[in-house]
């Protein structure tokens, strides 16, 4: 039985993750597709980096968000980047999609799963092709699907609630960055690993653009931050 | 041949003896690839294997059609690999690989020696010539050709190779595919009504005149408009 799982001399396989990035949150608006993350690196409980870009393109139509191992993400994008380099060289006008490059990747976070050696991140994926908008997510055992709107980590359980009743087709740039700046700032009250410094990542038709990293406004003085057991004593 | 949106696989199938069954000389690879193929038929076998192998591995990791151009490279390569290596021998079989990718309908030829090239129509195997004349003669109009006049075109150059003998449906095989359509293999009763409506008019059909009279024709998606569409993206 031991066998299936690896001998302890020549294991070379992820046990846990040490530097690891938090949620990342994309929705699909009118033009395209937005993706919005801090840029904090987590070593632990510690805030360790804050300068960790977790948006990265990925040839003309697509662009990446990763959460978890941050280590892992680069590796990530070097198989990508050589995915689109080889891509690239057959010259031939053809060209992978974001639909494409999804599926690759959900081919190998599924094989590294099954080798018990899985590659510790949460992965959204979008971009649009010939006016098809695609926003897919892929988890580190190979779960994938696509939606609307999709989040990693914390966001599925504060972002996407926000996003079910809010989204909507159509929305312009301004509402789709006004709406991921509200899930980012909720998740900044409530994530402990959130950092107050985040980017927002945009890919239409016409190519990739991503943001400055700012900083959200936020207001500590609700009463209910000031008196949380308000109405429900012994809660914290 | 092809058109802007759709190609045209056509062979005679001439059995040994009235016992025998006809050699299978035209292969789906995929549903958007078929390959037709003139020589050694058990080389053919094992190239078309390799084809469909190749085309299933892209499916299943990007979840997506392979280009046939891409396809048809990795097969050129594989032929030059026997040209090269004193104890190989080169395949025995010139394929004509008709297909859909991004930018549209296109048919290849490629041949032993590793060489392959992009045709507007191709005829191949013996007594081929005749119907390269015809071909010659009539290749202007395929591009804009309707999915029809195509089809005709293609019974027509078929007949040229029979020299004066009867073209019936129980020599002939047809296959098509196209944008929205799948490749498939008409079956004969079409193709006896195609042949006798052509007869019955005694002459090769207008350039790019509309039909006269409906056909009953398997494939339901593209009708009888003409495809002047400009080439559109194939809809993955």
């Amino acid at each position: 039985m031991n066998n299936l799982i690896g001998s302890e001399g020549d294991s070379q396989r992820t046990l846990y993750p040490y530097v690891t990035g938090t949620s990342v949150v994309g929705i699909k608006y009118k033009d395209g597709i937005l993706l919005a993350a801090d840029m904090g690196g987590s070593y632990g409980s510690t805030l360790r980096y804050k300068t960790v870009e977790r948006l990265k393109s990925v040839g003309k139509h697509s662009i990446i968000g990763a959460s978890g191992e941050i280590s892992d993400f680069q590796e990530i994008m070097r198989y990508l980047d050589e995915l689109i380099l080889h891509d690239n060289m057959w010259d031939d006008g053809n060209s992978l999609g974001p639909k494409e490059v999804h599926n690759y990747l959900r081919s190998v976070m599924y094989n590294r799963r099954n080798k018990f050696n899985p590659l510790w991140n949460s992965l959204v994926l979008g971009g649009v092709k010939n006016g098809q908008k695609y926003l897919g997510t892929v988890s580190m055992i190979g779960v994938h699907y696509e939606d609307n709107h999709v989040a990693t980590g914390f966001g599925n359980h504060l972002a996407r609630p926000l996003l079910r009743d809010e989204w909507h087709e159509n929305l312009t740039y301004e509402e789709g960055v006004k709406l991921l700046e509200k899930c980012m700032r909720v998740l900044l009250y409530r994530d402990r690993s959130a950092v107050n410094k985040l980017q927002i990542a945009k890919i239409t038709e016409e190519g990739f653009t991503i943001s400055q990293p700012y900083a959200l406004k936020t207001f500590w003085d609700f009463t209910a931050f000031k008196n949380p057991t308000v109405g429900a004593e012994g809660s914290w | 041949m092809r058109s802007k949106s759709h190609v045209v696989l056509a062979s005679v199938n001439k059995a040994n003896s009235e016992l025998s069954s006809h050699q299978k000389k035209i292969f789906k690879v995929d549903d958007h690839i078929g390959v037709a193929i003139a020589g050694l038929t058990a080389d053919g076998r094992v190239l078309s294997r390799y084809m469909r192998n190749e085309c299933i591995n892209y499916s299943y990791t990007y979840e997506s059609p392979l280009p046939v151009g891409r396809l048809v490279v990795q097969l050129a390569d594989k032929a030059q690999v026997c040209t090269q290596r004193s104890w190989k021998r080169p395949y025995g079989i010139g394929l004509l690989v008709g297909g859909l990718d991004e930018s549209g309908a296109h048919l290849y030829y490629n041949c032993p020696s590793g060489n392959y090239f992009e045709y507007q129509a191709f005829a191949i195997g013996s007594r081929s010539q005749a119907a390269k004349t015809y071909l010659e003669r009539k290749f202007e109009t395929f591009m804009d050709s309707s999915r029809e006049n195509l089809i005709k075109d293609a019974l027509f150059a078929l007949r040229e190779t029979l020299q004066g003998e009867k073209l019936t449906s129980s020599i002939c095989t047809i296959a098509v595919m196209g944008i929205g359509e799948a490749f498939h293999v008409l079956d004969q009763e079409t193709v006896k009504t195609l042949i006798s409506e052509f007869e019955i008019v005694g002459e090769e059909p207008p350039a790019d005149a509309p039909d006269q009279g409906s056909v009953a024709e398997p494939a339901p998606a593209d009708q009888g408009t003409p495809a002047d569409q400009s080439a559109s993206p194939m809809d993955i």
